[in-house]
């Protein structure tokens, strides 16, 4: 049975059309992608429904200025869309998406989600500055060759989830030598079979290349395994503060991350506010006080939080202006406490987040 | 030496509305001895207990945190506990992973009967947290 369309033409540009019949055939009534606004860089995630405006969608760009997870539910929120809508995203959105749909902060129903093998994106700031556009070629060549790139976000280095999971079509990225010649949409579901009938291209039988991605992915865990032992060990209460001590208290991280969704952050609330008597009595009791005051609690508050879920997106550090090393700590702690519940998050809709949900019979050992 | 020996922990203890806090009533009507440590605070249910209220307790100079509730399967509201245990085994994760003495965290299922229980959980864990010693993070002005 044939599970791909296969379509011969440069792997952008092929998918670019497909997303224009797309709307052009009335199939779906809005295209969400990542689209150029500008020179050097300059793209944002977009929701589109004349054709025309798709001539300058980039739906593989390597950068994620938000992710896209948060912006879908932001969409979704309050219900699935009214009208069928396609949207590419890379896995980690995916991702975070799926988690967010658990929390009920979006819908799933009408979107037709499209994603990739992904080859990671690169720091926000080389957007800003311009020199992602001449990183673009050597990406691409180290997608198909399967490397991993330099200049890399640390969480996409060290990332192994790079396959998506619950797409509805999957486009062959990582490993596809031909990716200026051929592109391969991988049907995963009958929503996705539906999108591809009567589409330009010719339905054959294709899988990923397994070895190949098998082979990426131990180089990936190689750089993860790095990345978390490398750096500085965090041990104790002296390490934190070296870290988090420079914390400027912008709650950004915050604000990009996917899995923290509250209109009203309890960090931001009257409830955690310092009030001018409470540095005084906090001055009198300690001796001193950091100004603002407060980072570690807000840093590990938010692991607590947001760690059972967190997809190593990477946007946390992206945009933290005084560059703590927040993937690292995130990742790594947010691993360790999946581990223990054997969960990933976002890989399945169905499963449930290990916090609203129990054993009976299980962790024994932790009563004393 | 001397510090050492007459040092009284601050203990925060989160006792739950229907089994723990009328246990710890027993203890108290039973004229069970148990140290002063123990600052109580009453909620509704173990599962009231955010890992932040915990956090904060830790990071505000509290030389340990004790959470207590109904034993398993006799939660007034059904399953609260079952939640507690799993956030709790969570935190203790965050803690050990970041190199924080997870020691200084205690949970425990003590029913409205076993006041002698409380008295015991009390004095055990006071003892424990004499052997670790002071919090650190009550003089660290950098939090």
């Amino acid at each position: 049975m044939a599970n791909a369309l296969k379509i011969t033409k440069n792997t952008e540009e092929s998918v670019r059309e497909f997303l224009k019949i797309l709307l052009e055939k009335r199939k779906v009534k809005g295209v969400f992608t990542l689209k150029k606004i500008g020179k050097n860089g300059a793209v944002t995630y977009s929701l589109i429904t004349k054709s025309d405006e798709l001539n300058d969608a980039v739906p593989f760009y390597p950068l994620m200025p938000t992710n896209a997870g948060k912006l879908l539910s932001r969409i979704t929120r309050n219900g699935s869309t009214t009208e069928p809508v396609a949207v590419i995203v890379k896995p980690c959105e995916l991702r975070a998406f799926i988690e967010l749909v658990k929390r009920e902060q979006g819908h799933f129903e009408n979107l037709y989600i499209i994603s990739s093998t992904c080859g990671g994106v690169y720091p926000l700031k080389t957007a800003t500055d311009g020199t992602i556009e001449k990183n673009l070629s050597d990406y691409w060549d180290a997608v198909k060759k399967g490397e991993i790139n330099q200049d890399l976000r640390p969480a996409c280095t060290a990332c192994t989830e790079f396959t998506p999971y619950g797409a509805d079509i999957t486009v062959d990225l990582i490993g596809n030598t031909e990716l200026e010649k051929k592109c391969f949409l991988l049907l995963n579901t009958k929503k996705g079979e539906e999108l591809v009938q009567d589409m330009k291209g010719e339905l054959v039988d294709r899988d990923f290349d397994k070895e190949k991605l098998k082979k990426f992915y131990a180089k990936r865990e190689k750089a993860k395994n790095q990345f978390f032992n490398e750096n500085t060990k965090i041990n104790g209460l002296d390490d934190l503060i070296k870290i988090f001590g420079r914390c400027i208290g912008c709650h950004g991280c915050s604000k990009v991350c996917p899995i923290c969704y509250c209109t009203l952050c309890m960090f931001d609330s009257s409830n955690l506010e310092y009030k001018p008597s409470k540095y005084e009595s906090e001055v009198r009791q300690r001796g001193g006080l950091k100004i603002p005051p407060g980072t570690i609690y807000y840093h590990l508050g938010r692991l607590t939080h947001v760690g059972i879920s967190c997809v190593g997106c990477g946007s946390c550090e992206d945009v933290c202006p005084v560059n703590i090393p927040l993937t690292l700590i995130f990742k790594k702690v947010g691993e360790s406490m999946q581990q223990i519940f054997e969960y990933i998050p976002g890989k399945n809709i169905t499963e449930k987040i290990p916090l609203v949900t129990y054993n009976e019979e299980e962790y024994t050992e932790i009563e004393g | 030496m001397k510090k050492d020996d007459i040092f009284l922990p601050k203990i925060l203890t989160f006792l739950c509305n229907w089994c723990s806090y009328a246990g710890a009533d027993l203890a108290g009507t039973s004229r069970l001895q148990y140290p002063a440590s123990i600052l109580p605070v009453r909620v509704m249910c173990s599962s009231r207990v955010d890992p932040l209220l915990i956090l904060r307790a830790f990071l505000n100079g509290f030389d340990g945190v004790l959470v207590t509730g109904c034993h398993l399967g006799d939660c007034h509201y059904q399953e609260g506990n079952y939640y507690t245990r799993r956030r709790f085994v969570m935190l203790k994760k965050v803690f050990d992973s970041l190199g924080l003495e997870s020691d200084r965290l205690r949970l425990s299922w003590v029913s409205a009967a076993e006041g002698q229980k409380y008295a015991k959980v009390a004095t055990e864990f006071t003892q424990k947290i004499r052997e670790l010693g002071e919090n650190s993070s009550k003089n660290k002005i950098f939090l």
